[in-house]
């Protein structure tokens, strides 16, 4: 059986399999190595200069009349996991769900600036977002599983999307890259509903790596979870973005400290007309942003002066 | 094992395509044809709406007239001619009798749902049966006052039909009241006990005037529901061809009722006065529905 | 200076003891209570003085008033025979039509309601179905008989015809009653009839799927219809159930519309083109030449749709509210 953290074949033909690290059945809290050790890693594979998976430019989210989020530059790398932290309300969730056009189904709701997918402005005329939502997937706040089976969460997503091969073995790819197969082998038949919030959360990241997107928007993942899950999920997300490109909007600074390579910081602002709205005031890595920040209200976040 | 890896790592492909072309025709055409399906659903209900509308339009007001309004019916099936007063007078007779009986009694015990039962369980089998009493047949209602009435008392009356309509009506006064109840904000209820007085009169001068719009607009189409029944009539009632303005003697006749009979005749002035009188009915039952929505919207408690 | 009066003690406020008023606060409660009780009081009373009066062909009959199929009110010779076998099949027939016909469009409305309209158009739509519930029942049967049947017979004479060499189906689609009166055309009429609660219903219970279920549908790159049916069908099947059942009941004991155009004959046949009769629409039509023993058997027959109408009835209600309870839980 394929193993889902393998980049592809080796060219003998052999398979190696090695069982996932995220997969084992003994749940323990463990401390991921810190951050700066993480990107010392990581900083070496970037030295070849790979364009980035999306980009932002200049984006403002606007609800109406009412400019919620402006003015957004942010480059999504590849294979990484870029966090967007900052106080309530600074239009971090609005940016993550202008990524795979989600905003669209709020009525009234209008993004303007680019926002490039390999290059493709993914609001051009002519795009169609069921493809970009195939591409980009997303998981969000409250596990959501739909009233049905485990098996059939995953398989409607396949389903639907028409993916080659035997529906029983991507389910099971599926919830091994989620780090849940363990779990729920013997009972993928019964209720979502029967899950525990973590393992339902689990199975959502499930749902979304079925259908094979290259990128992954997360958010708050953890922030309905217990601390355990969190971790586990946590660990689950240094896997995946072996393979995905992950982004994260998180409330927890320390969460976005430990799993992500690089940080956008959001605040709010105030417009000459009294109008309060969002914006992004800094991207880095993320060592940077926390050790180092250029910005004073960047720096006033992070050491908990305020937020 | 290509299925592992996300499109893009794939060697050979190029970036994804975005493009419609890119969504499988099949789920292109199948969402289409949903949205085609759907959106016929409401035209296709509309259709016999307009048919039925316009066919009672166009032949009833043919045969409309003032005599038609005022004289009585032709004793005899075969006979051209106006006249359905005593039916149009009967309607008014008998639906307002039963609305007087069942209106307040509705609302009574609409307050005893939602004011002093709430969720107890003797309330949660009240509130379940008066929804299933909605679903009894009106036949069943007109037999059950045959039985408990017109057998005992041994003549059919107008106001026999009355109460075979208060029984059908009332399910549906306290299903509506308890509704608008429910829309009343406790604040209201709050602000009252908390001055002293008694719940008895919190309900009758706090609760009931802020609802009061609601109840009417429910207890009128109550109304005009019951004004168009025509089963419950039928065993109760009786026939008759002069105007009886006494509702507890004599036989009556009422708009459906009498839509009912010439209907099933193979004569045409039978079935003209059928029209016509399914005009009539049509005409008061539409008045009653704007009335209501027109009292919901004109006095309505406004917002603070 | 202060000059010390006797110090009146301060009268304390009593707060036990009745004040004026909690006689009438019980009184008034207790009315309440009964205009309640009523409700079961009617139907109670309903089923015992129906049941009674109805008690002498019950006895007589026995299990042969439902399963026979002979109505013979006035023979020639001897004892009248009551069975009503032919009217239950019709009702049952007459029904099912309308539930065929009228459930999709129902579900396809209120689809259309909370998922495709857009909002200027979401109250002009519910009006038009309002408009549908408000029309009486009668006036429906005289359309249906005076204007419907007549058209209807060529289309089922072309049916027939079209269908005539297929076995089976030309048992169904055969031979059409001149007048149009007849099984499929009383099916119409109700599924016509039943529109406005079911679609009112099934509104209401698509209206409470978590609209974070339809984001994870759309997220994943569904289409609308998709969408709709990973995320909401789901959800709503229950309450789908339950609202399919209600429509159920009120078919069954919609009287005055299917008397005018079921035809009045006691028939059982596969034929749904041909005449036939259902038990509301035997009661309302030989009601009024009935006697005695007649009359009696006429209201057992009301007695049998009473009591299979509130069965249906309270199934359906308890089927709704256990789907609404289930959903809201999972949602937690």
């Amino acid at each position: 059986m394929p193993d889902p953290f393998t980049r592809g074949a080796p060219a003998d033909g052999s398979r190696e399999t090695q069982a996932p690290a995220a997969a084992q059945a003994v749940p323990e809290v463990h401390f991921a190595p810190p951050a700066t050790a993480l990107r010392a890693q990581d900083n070496e594979r970037r030295k070849e200069s790979v364009p980035p998976v999306m980009e932002l430019r200049d984006v403002s989210v606007s609800y109406g009349d009412f400019k919620a989020v402006r003015d957004t530059n942010l480059p999504i790398d590849h294979n990484r996991i870029t966090a967007m932290i900052g106080p309530s309300g600074c239009g971090k969730s609005t940016i993550l769900r202008a990524l795979n056009r989600m905003n669209d189904l709020i009525p009234g709701a209008r993004v303007s600036g680019t926002v490039t997918y390999h290059g493709q402005d993914i609001y051009a005329a002519g795009v169609d977002p069921i493809q970009v939502r195939r591409h980009i997937g997303m998981v969000f706040q409250k596990p959501n599983p739909f009233p049905k089976s485990i098996y059939d969460n995953i398989a409607y997503g396949l389903r639907i999307n028409g993916i080659k091969g035997k529906l029983d073995d991507q389910v099971e790819q599926a919830l091994t890259g989620a780090a849940l197969w363990d779990e729920v082998k013997d009972k993928l038949k019964t209720s979502a509903f029967a899950l525990s919030g973590g393992q339902q959360q689990r199975l959502c990241i499930a749902r979304a790596i079925a259908v094979q997107p290259e990128v992954i928007l997360m958010d708050e993942p953890c922030s309905a979870l217990d601390p355990i899950s969190t971790a586990k999920i946590e660990d689950l997300m240094r896997e995946l973005a072996k393979i995905y490109t992950i982004v994260i909007v998180t409330h927890n600074m320390q969460q976005a400290a430990r799993v992500s390579h690089s940080t956008a910081f959001f605040t709010a602002e105030v417009d000459d007309r009294q109008v309060r709205y969002g914006r992004l005031i800094e991207f880095d890595e993320t060592d940077r942003i926390f050790t180092n920040p250029s910005d004073e209200r960047t720096e006033a976040y992070v050491t908990g002066r305020f937020g | 094992m290509t299925t592992t890896v996300p499109p893009a790592e794939r060697a050979d492909a190029g970036p994804p395509s975005l493009r419609p072309s890119g969504l499988a025709p099949r789920r292109r055409i199948i969402n289409r044809v949903a949205q085609v399906l759907i959106t016929l659903a409401l035209v296709v209900a509309v259709v016999p709406l307009a048919w039925v509308t316009i066919a009672v339009l166009a032949r009833g007001f043919q045969i409309l007239s003032w005599q038609f309004l005022t004289e009585d019916i032709p004793n005899s099936y075969r006979r051209h001619g106006p006249g359905m007063a005593p039916a149009i007078v009967g309607t008014f007779l008998i639906t307002g009798m039963a609305a007087l009986m069942a209106v307040p009694l509705g609302v009574f015990g609409a307050i005893y749902l939602n004011e002093y039962g709430k969720q107890k369980p003797l309330a949660q089998v009240i509130r379940t049966m008066a929804d299933v009493m909605t679903g009894v047949p009106s036949i069943v209602m007109g037999l059950f006052i045959y039985t408990v009435v017109v057998v005992v008392t041994g003549e059919k009356t107008g106001f026999a039909g009355s109460l075979a309509l208060a029984c059908l009506m009332l399910p549906i006064v306290i299903r509506s009241s308890e509704e608008i109840l429910r829309l009343v904000p406790d604040d209201l209820r709050q602000a009252s006990l908390a001055l002293g007085a008694r719940q008895w009169r919190t309900i009758l001068t706090v609760v009931l005037p802020a609802a009061i719009s609601g109840i009417t607009s429910g207890a009128l189409l109550a109304i005009a529901r019951a004004a168009g029944e025509t089963a419950p009539l039928v065993a109760t009632i009786g026939i008759t061809f002069a105007v009886n303005p006494n509702l507890f003697s004599g036989q009556n006749t009422a708009l459906p009722a009498q839509i009912f009979r010439n209907a099933s005749q193979p004569f045409e002035g039978a079935q003209e006065r059928a029209w016509g009188a399914a005009l009539t009915l049509v005409v008061i039952v539409f008045v009653f529905t704007v009335l209501a929505r027109v009292v919901v919207s004109r006095f309505a408690i406004k917002e603070r | 200076m202060t000059t010390r009066t006797t110090q009146e003690k301060p009268t304390r406020p009593a707060l036990t003891g009745k004040s004026g008023g909690v006689r009438g606060e019980r009184l008034f409660s207790w009315w309440t209570l009964a205009t309640g009780l009523l409700v079961l009081a009617i139907l109670a009373l309903i089923l015992i003085t129906t049941a009674k009066q109805a008690w002498p062909v019950f006895q007589d009959m026995g299990l042969r008033f439902v399963t026979s199929s002979i109505w013979d009110p006035n023979p020639a010779s001897g004892n009248p025979v009551f069975g009503s076998l032919a009217f239950i099949y019709g009702t049952v027939v007459s029904s099912l039509i309308a539930l065929l016909i009228g459930v999709p469009i129902s579900i396809g409305i209120a689809l259309f309601l909370t998922e495709l309209a857009p909002r200027r158009l979401r109250g002009s739509a519910i009006m038009l179905v309002d408009m549908l519930a408000a029309i009486p029942s009668v006036v429906f049967g005289l359309w249906g008989v005076l204007v419907l049947a007549p058209l209807l017979v060529h289309i089922y004479q072309w049916i027939h015809d079209v269908v005539a060499p297929v076995p089976g189906l030309n048992t169904i689609f055969g031979e059409p009653i001149g007048t149009g009166r007849s099984f499929m055309t009383a099916g119409l009429i109700l599924a016509i009839m039943i529109i406005p609660i079911v679609t009112s219903i099934s509104r209401e219970v698509l209206s409470t799927t978590p609209q974070a279920n339809k984001d994870a549908a759309f997220a994943l790159g569904a289409t609308h219809w998709e969408m709709i049916t990973g995320a909401v069908f789901p959800h709503s099947f229950g309450g789908l159930v339950g609202a399919v059942m209600l429509g159920l009941g009120r078919a069954m004991g919609e009287t005055i519309a299917v008397s005018l155009v079921i035809g009045g004959a006691t028939n059982i046949t596969p034929n749904v083109f041909a005449g036939g009769n259902s038990m509301a629409a035997v009661i309302v039509q030989q009601f009024g030449e009935s006697t005695g023993t007649f009359t009696a058997a006429l209201i057992g027959l009301g007695v049998v749709l009473f009591a299979m109408t509130v069965v249906i009835n309270l199934a359906a209600r308890l089927v709704v509210r256990r789907a609404e309870i289930r959903v809201q839980g999972a949602a937690t």
